[in-house]
């Protein structure tokens, strides 16, 4: 059984009548100790998937969906307090701009030794202890130093460092990481990301890792799923997607990286924005940017269908299985 | 840090100028003088007015006057009440206990209703509760003072009869002035009743007195709690597993405090301004009444020397307030 599976999630913002669906019956389900990449533009519901799942979707938005399981659990089934419990335990998340995640006011050992608290209880002595140990763990220099450290006293990927080592205190199952390193330097976004999957490796955790940059995924994960405007587009074991993207938007996507734009005097894009509110195609949601719709995709509404390689929301996918 | 503060204090001497030459200038403005306030309708032979105007001094000219007042008063020496012949300065401490404990009762009351009403407008954002507590804060805010104050001597006091009018202790007391705060007086003087009477009629007065700075840190609480509310670091700290009372009290709160502490400060000066109106009204025998009554006798030394020490005091609780600022912001301590 895996260790997450989301059922048909749902999130709303804004009226009732004429929602802004961010995510839109989405199914996603990710194994103990695997790596899934959830790749798509900014607006495609990606971060808001996250957040749902954590529990973080604050009114006037609005959480549907037919389960969230959690380790055989339904998240939505059990009580706040225990929901609650869960969080920075069995599920832990860090997030995109790690100079604001930090609460200003308390120093690292503060937020290391608060979390331990919460979690896991002991003496402050002990709990010292552990905060120390994790911040060896997550290679930061110096770190008894650094225990005393405020956040605006940290540079941007020594806070992420802090922010993965409060993600990891308490040895958690699954670790999602929201754009772990789009607001870093180039040259620490490596180093972080290697950071994280050696201790993924090390753990065991399974590792939800939501970028729009393929190139990552490619490097790091072993499923990919790719999201557009809240629905989930394509999705199936990276080697096999990368070789062989079946949908038009996957394949749009690669050719937009520059590694596939090597010659060109400028890379090559999709037209146009994700669709918000108020101009959703009735039809395929790609079809006003798809080089390859026609009226059916105008009209009529895709739904996911299974093929050997995984899934693929398309009526024409590119490789016929 | 150190030189932090004496940079403050060294702002003092020019806002003492100014403040010396405002209210000079003011005071000689209305019109009238002592010897004239003091002669009454009656009225006054002109030589003996002459005689008394020179005594004080006060045929001299207005800048040669303002000098000697200036150059004085930074020796210490803030002269002596035209009326009662006290020196300016004894008086004042005489009566500033009383404005103090009014002042200070005021600002707890404040306090411990503003910041968690503001707390919680922020957390029921646009429901009910949130749009009354900012209702009610707004009609505070609007309250005139002295009309509040009345308003609650009708209700309380005469058609209620729960609190008494005016003072700050029945008449069969008499406790020894230790503190000069009769709350505290109160006890030592280990007279049966005498603490509870002391509240009693402490009581009205601070809440005259403490409703705008109660609607003013409710409303700025709220405002900062918001903004605090949708920071990363709350959404960070909730999604750690933490609990909502710890979040927002641990995460938010702290952080929201920061600019409530500098209204706090600010609130001082509205304090002492208000203890005017409210001290007048309840026949409280602080340094409001005692320089609305200095104004009304044209005693000019004891409203120079009153109005420059409020000042002074205004300047000291925000030179305070912007040393404690440090200790609670992390991010200006290390700055400096």
């Amino acid at each position: 059984m895996a260790l997450l599976d989301i059922k048909n999630l749902s999130v709303h913002f804004g009226a009732d009548e004429r929602p802004m669906r961010a995510v839109d019956g989405l199914d996603l389900s990710i194994e103990a100790g695997e790596v899934v990449g959830i790749v798509g533009e900014s607006g495609s519901g990606k971060s808001v998937t996250s957040l749902a799942l954590m529990g973080l979707i604050d009114a006037p938005g609005r959480v549907f969906a037919d389960s969230l399981t959690f380790d055989g659990r339904d998240l939505l089934k059990m009580p706040a307090r225990e929901r609650r419990a869960m969080l920075g335990r069995d599920i832990a998340m860090i997030f995109q701009d790690p100079g604001t995640t930090l609460n200003p006011c308390y120093t690292v050992g503060d937020h290391l030794v608060e979390t331990l608290a919460v979690h896991e209880g002991g003496s402050r002595r002990a709990l010292r202890a552990r905060a120390l140990e994790l911040l060896q763990q997550v290679e930061i220099p110096d770190p008894q130093s650094r225990l005393a450290a405020y956040p605006h006293q940290l540079s941007g990927g020594m806070s992420q460092r802090v922010m993965i080592a409060l993600a990891i205190a308490c040895n958690p199952r699954l670790l999602i990481a929201d754009e772990p390193t789009t607001a870093l330097d180039v040259t620490v976004q490596a180093q972080v990301l290697d950071l994280l999957l050696r201790l993924q490796r090390e753990r065991g955790m399974a590792l939800m890792l939501i970028t729009h940059d393929l190139g990552v995924v490619a490097q790091t994960a072993q499923r990919v799923v790719v999201m557009y405007a809240g629905q989930v587009m394509e999705t199936g074991s990276v080697p096999a997607i990368f070789k062989e993207p079946q949908h038009p938007y996957t394949a749009a996507l690669m050719s937009a990286l520059p590694e596939n734009n090597a010659g060109r005097e400028r890379l090559q894009t999709i037209p146009g924005v994700v669709p918000g509110a108020f101009d959703r195609p009735v039809g395929c949601l790609l079809a006003p940017r798809c080089t390859f719709a026609n009226a059916r995709c105008q009209s009529e509404h895709p739904a996911l269908e299974h093929t050997p390689a995984g899934a693929v929301r398309c009526f024409y996918p590119l490789v016929k299985s | 840090m150190i030189s932090f503060i004496l940079r403050r204090l060294g702002v003092l001497i020019p806002t003492f100028l100014g403040i010396t030459v405002l209210v000079f200038a003011l005071i000689h403005l209305i019109p009238g003088d002592p010897v004239e306030a003091m002669s009454g309708e009656r009225g006054m032979e002109p030589a003996r007015y002459a005689a008394l105007m020179t005594e004080f001094g006060l045929d001299r000219p207005l800048p040669v006057q303002y000098i000697d007042y200036v150059f004085k008063a930074a020796k210490g020496d803030l002269g002596n009440s035209i009326v009662t012949q006290e020196p300016v300065l004894r008086e004042f401490l005489d009566r500033f206990p009383a404005t103090f404990e009014l002042s200070l009762c005021a600002m707890l009351f404040a306090v411990c209703l503003g910041i968690p009403a503001g707390v919680i407008a922020a957390l029921k954002r646009n429901t009910p509760i949130d749009y009354g507590v900012m209702g009610v804060s707004l009609t505070g805010y609007s309250m005139p003072i002295f009309w509040w104050a009345l308003l609650l001597i009708l209700f309380f006091s005469v058609h209620l009869g729960w609190t008494p009018v005016s003072g700050r202790l029945a008449i069969e007391f008499d406790p020894a002035r230790v503190t000069g705060l009769m709350l505290i007086d109160s006890i030592l003087s280990g007279e049966e009743g005498a603490f509870l009477s002391a509240v009693s009629h402490l009581i009205l007065p601070t809440i005259a007195l403490g409703t705008i700075p109660l609607a003013t840190l409710a409303r700025m609480t709220r405002s900062a709690m918001l903004e605090v509310l949708g920071e990363d670091y709350v959404r960070a700290a909730r999604a750690r597993g933490l609990s909502p009372l710890r979040v927002v009290v641990r995460h938010a709160l702290r952080n929201a405090l920061i600019p409530v502490i500098t209204v706090i400060g600010l609130q001082v000066g509205t304090l002492l301004a208000g203890a005017i109106l409210t001290e007048t009204i309840f026949s409280w025998p602080g340094i409001g009444k005692w320089m609305v009554e200095a104004i009304h006798r044209r005693d000019y030394p004891v409203v120079q020397g009153g109005i420059l020490l409020s000042a002074t005091l205004v300047i000291v609780v925000n030179l305070l307030v912007d040393v404690l600022y440090g200790v609670i912001n992390p991010r200006i301590r290390h700055a400096r």
